[in-house]
Formats: structure tokens, sequence, C-alpha cells
């Protein structure tokens, strides 16, 4: 049962990420996109790694798969000028592909035989507790790395995108603290007027 | 259960079409950076599968690190995809030359 379940979701994987690669419209790509990750994670629930299929259908389809659909539809771009040379490419493709393929299935088969079987174990702990009990000790310094790495890249974000307001007024203070009484204040002699 | 190197076969493929992706659509960034994605969806069913099979809770742990670097890659990505399109107009990367690489 485990493995008709492990073959139907590993068939449609297979089938989103090659809709992915072949579609013209960039937005059905990216929904291909979230079936190839929503499918995965289900692989990932075979293995017994909740935790992880969960977060990567929180942060993939919930988060980044929306900023591609995002930038997709803002972006106004004529996407049928972009697959010029589709099918001049499809050969070298394909064989390259075939070709990596052929040569990472060689050497899963070659070191297959040599390997005694590992028996899985089935865990005696919930997924969550075993992951974050390492996480928070053993791996807690690559852990704030992670967290660093996640800022940076949202500084980065926001100040390559970020555009200044043309019309907005900002003060320089730099100005105002060189400024000179000269500069203000003008004096000005005129005579004074009679009464009548 | 399923063996562990048809779980392996499974991302080789996986891999391999996102190889053939950034092949196939050379010009289009978008497309592209969706190509790396499964790429590292692929790289991260391998480390699963290894850490299921080992009984070894580290190959997950590689997975949370690879899935935060992702994110932060993808949205770095898409800052610079924006202000290309801004700057120049298009995504075609035959376009981006200016660097004259």
């Amino acid at each position: 049962m485990i493995k008709f379940t492990f073959y139907l979701f590993a068939l449609i994987l297979i089938f989103a990420a090659s809709r992915v690669i072949t579609v013209k419209n960039p937005v059905h790509a990216a929904l291909f996109l979230v079936l190839a990750f929503f499918s995965s994670a289900a692989i990932w629930l075979l293995l017994q790694a909740e935790f992880l299929a969960i977060a990567l259908i929180l942060v993939y389809v919930g988060a980044v798969m929306v900023l591609f659909l995002f930038v997709v539809m803002m972006l106004d771009i004529n996407f049928s000028k972009l697959r010029e040379g589709f099918v001049s490419h499809l050969p070298v493709a394909a064989t390259i592909g075939v070709l990596i393929l052929l040569e990472m299935v060689l050497v899963v088969w070659a070191w297959q035989k040599e390997i005694p079987e590992v028996a899985a174990t089935v865990a005696e702990k919930p997924n969550t507790v075993a992951l974050g009990e390492v996480l928070y000790t053993q791996y807690v310094y690559p852990f704030e790395i992670a967290a660093v790495i996640l800022l940076v890249a949202m500084i980065a974000a926001i100040a390559l995108t970020m555009r200044p307001h043309t019309r907005a007024k900002y003060q320089k203070p730099e100005e105002q603290v060189r400024v000179k009484r000269s500069d203000r204040i003008r004096l000005v002699n005129m005579p004074s007027e009679s009464k009548d | 259960m399923p063996e562990l190197y048809e779980f392996l076969v499974l991302g080789a493929v996986l891999f391999c079409l996102s190889v053939a992706g950034i092949f196939l659509n050379r010009k289009n960034l978008i497309i592209i950076l969706m190509s790396i994605e499964l790429m590292l969806l692929s790289v991260n069913l391998n480390f699963i599968a290894f850490s299921y099979f080992n009984a070894d809770i580290a190959g997950q742990i590689f997975v949370f690190f690879i899935l935060t670097v992702a994110a932060a890659e993808s949205a770095i990505g898409l800052a610079i995809l924006i202000v290309l399109f801004r700057g120049k107009n298009t995504i075609n990367v035959a376009d981006i030359d200016m660097m004259k690489g």
C-alpha cells in the first residue's frame, strides 16, 4: 500500500515537474510547481519527516510560490518572445538530461549492490521533538546563522526594490547645521515715514 | 515500504528534469529560478531518504537549512529580477549583457 502511494505521488511529481519546464504561461508553471511541492511533501510524509513536510507546504506553497506568482503577474512581459528557441534547444536539453540521469542511475545501481541493507527503525518519539532536540543543542550555531541569512535576505530584498519617494520631503541635517545668519535674515534700511 | 534506491532514482529524475528545464527556458529568468527550486527539492528528497534509511536525524536538519537558504535565494533572486525589469524593461537573459560576460 505504501509502495502504491509512493509511486502515485512520484508519478504526479514527475508529471508536475515536466509541466513546469514546458508550459507556455509562467503562471501555469508556478501552479504546477505548487503541485510538485505538494506531492513531494506527501513523499516526505512517507519517510516520516512530518515536520519538514508541513514546513515545505507552509514555506514554499504559502510564501515562496505566492511571491513567484506576485512577480509573474506584476511584470508586464511578452512571454511568447521568451520562448524563442525552445524547440531548437530541445535536443541538447534532452541529451544532457538523459545523460545525467543515466549516470546517476548507474551510480545508484552500482553502489546499491555493495551496501548491506540498512534497517529503517520505527521512530520512538515524534519527528518534531527529535528534530528540535538536536536543532537547539547540537546545531544551535548553524540555526542562528540561518536566522542571520534570512535577515540579510529580507534587508537585501527591501533595499533592492525600494524606490525613494520623489515627492517626499526630507530634512537635511547637514544643511540645517551649516546655515548662517546671513542666509536667513535680511536687514532692510528704510526711512521712517512721516505722520501725515 | 519502497527501497532506498527508488527514492534516489526519483530524486535523480527530478534533478535531470530541472537541468533540462534550464536548457529549454534559457531566456526566461522566472522559469530558470523555478528550475533551481526544483533542483533543491530533489536534493532535499535525497537527504530525507538517507535520513530515514540510516535512522539519522542529521539529514533532516540539513534539509531544514537548505529550505532556509533556498527561501532567501528566491527572495533575493526575485528582487533582482524586479530591479532588472525596471531598468531594462525585459527579463530575457540574452538581453542582460551589460557586463559583457
